[in-house]
């Protein structure tokens, strides 16, 4: 078939709203633009592990320690749908794992701040968890199958896990003077970072147009930063803490919170591996991978030996 | 049976589970493998489900409004009665391994005493904890072979996890007071746990061992600890401790 009606049929799929599945034709550009996203999501799933677990050892009780350890351990299982998910566009999961290594792959600077108190926990939950479930949600009905199905599920624990991260907030906030300074902090230094998690403004992303004719993407930056800000200026209310954003107010008019200007250099310094932790985050992964080798390499040596028993039996 | 035999007993239990947790809880995040930093996290979670359990009870017999939480964060290192293979450090995942199913393959023996000794609440907490345990034998031993019997290096790893952590074995079959006080029959234990090794280690290509020629390190079970259990407490408990008295 020629290459126009390919991409007509393809397009026509997309516009009829039908799934495009891993063994349908598809775009290069679709393909490679999918799997650079999917990919770049299961590495967030995974290098997000690192600033929760940093308190597993130090949570402050034996009830949160358990809710902290089922969490990180479910962004584990998100990364393994999502590596999964992409291993249908035709790359192995140890190729993108080498990507994220080398710099070649990214994952989301949100992960690239220091969790410095117990509260962090609760932000990240409230406010990380919370805006990465703006993106998520519409992915549930984004274009590619195997992504939007990994999506349904992922949704489900994300949504629990914000209503956890909430709860953990709640509870200093009603707690003793100091936890409730804590509680504050913590949403002061995780508010920016946060907005910062949609991405640059919709005239300077640059892979948002085709992302939107595909149905990668359903709605932009800006409108999912919107629709997040709006939440949580109300959510706040209920912690009686404030959000540090001096702009920040109810806009009869527009029916929209207005709010103040990200520091979009900051946003990009951190983009380019200049924040706070990038380099302990992506050590930490390298360390794991390669220490890992030798228990990779036993676990295959040994299957084998065991294939070549039952052969021989 | 003494009550306070009872309350040591039940903190034994509930401190080996904790420290063994807290241990495997730093390989979250830091697995050699997706699958595996799941799995071990799975083990992890139990056992931090048995010793609330395990506390939970403590507390209630101990009365005055107790809590899980005051047991396991407001005592200090002399106070924890956990078995000492239990605070070992981690080391690499040969040792981790060799840890879990040490301590696994002895807790599926004394929980199965557990089912039918004379306390209710502990036979009710071993017979739920049993199905966890059973699983963790199943996946701690089925590594020991994959690592024993896998290449020269893991098999050179698995020979020093075993010399590193087999003088701490033997704590396990010595009954401290408060064992014998509740009849644990500590050699019905030791010969059971003994055998079940012995055929992993054949299994796994690992040179027998045996209990009788290791001078074995002892203490934890009457609170007498390595110097490693003093910064594991430091670290699970600070929090509480630098604000105390609060809700978290």
């Amino acid at each position: 078939m020629e290459h126009h009606n390919l991409e007509k049929i393809f397009q026509d799929k997309i516009d009829q709203e039908i799934k495009i599945e891993p063994r349908d034709w598809m775009p290069d550009a679709y393909r490679k633009t999918n799997l650079r996203q999917i990919s770049q999501h299961a590495h967030s799933e995974i290098v997000g592990m690192l600033p929760e677990g940093n308190w597993i050892s130090r949570a402050p009780s034996l009830k949160r320690k358990a809710i902290l350890l089922a969490k990180v351990q479910d962004e584990a299982g998100h990364g393994l749908y999502l590596y999964a998910a992409a291993e249908t566009l035709g790359q192995s999961r140890e190729q993108m794992i080498e990507d994220l290594h080398s710099g070649r792959a990214k994952y989301s600077s949100i992960f690239n701040y220091p969790t410095l108190t117990w509260a962090d926990m609760g932000a990240i939950g409230w406010l990380v968890d919370g805006a990465a479930i703006m993106n998520q949600v519409m992915l549930t009905r984004t274009s590619y199958g195997p992504y939007a199905r990994a999506m349904v599920r992922i949704c489900k624990e994300e949504s629990f896990h914000q209503r956890q991260g909430f709860e953990v907030l709640l509870v200093l906030s009603k707690g003793s003077d100091a936890q409730k300074a804590m509680c504050q902090d913590a949403i002061n230094r995780w508010w920016w970072p946060a907005l910062m998690m949609f991405g640059p403004r919709d005239g300077e992303s640059t892979n948002s147009d085709m992302s939107m004719k595909w149905k990668i993407k359903r709605k932009s930056n800006d409108e999912l930063r919107q629709q997040f800000v709006d939440m949580i200026a109300e959510q706040v209310k209920l912690l009686n803490m404030t959000l540090p954003d001096e702009k920040l107010r109810w806009n009869e008019s527009k029916k929209h919170y207005d709010f103040g200007e990200i520091n979009w250099d900051e946003f990009w310094q951190v983009v380019k591996g200049n924040g706070p932790c990038n380099k302990e985050r992506l050590a930490a992964r390298k360390k794991a991978w390669e220490e890992g080798r030798w228990v990779r390499e036993a676990a295959s040596a040994y299957a084998a030996k065991q294939k070549q028993k039952q052969q021989a039996a | 049976m003494t009550n306070a035999s009872l309350i040591d007993f039940t903190l034994y239990l509930a401190d080996s589970t904790l420290v063994l947790g807290q241990r495997n809880g730093d390989w979250c995040g830091h697995g050699p493998v997706l699958e595996q930093d799941i799995a071990i996290t799975n083990v992890t979670l139990d056992l931090i489900g048995q010793s609330r359990s395990f506390y939970q009870y403590a507390a209630k017999l101990i009365g005055n409004g107790c809590t899980e939480d005051q047991l396991a964060y407001w005592r200090n290192e002399r106070e924890f009665k956990n078995a000492l293979l239990c605070e070992r450090p981690n080391g690499d995942w040969a040792q981790t391994i060799l840890r879990q199913t040490f301590f696994s393959f002895y807790q599926r023996e004394l929980f199965t005493q557990l089912l039918h000794g004379a306390d209710t609440t502990l036979s009710a907490i071993a017979e739920k904890s049993l199905k966890e345990v059973r699983y963790h034998c199943r996946w701690s031993s089925e590594w020991v072979c994959r690592l024993g019997d896998g290449t020269q290096e893991s098999h050179e790893r698995m020979l020093a996890a075993v010399e590193n952590l087999w003088p701490y074995v033997g704590e396990l079959f010595e009954p401290a007071p408060y064992e014998k006080a509740l009849q644990i029959d500590t050699d019905a234990i030791k010969i059971n746990w003994m055998d079940a090794i012995s055929a992993l280690f054949a299994e796994a290509t690992l040179p027998p061992a045996s209990l009788t020629t290791t001078f074995m390190q002892t203490g934890g079970k009457n609170g007498q600890h390595t110097e490693a259990l003093g910064y594991l407490l430091a670290e699970l408990q600070y929090v509480q401790r630098s604000y105390p008295g609060c809700e978290w």
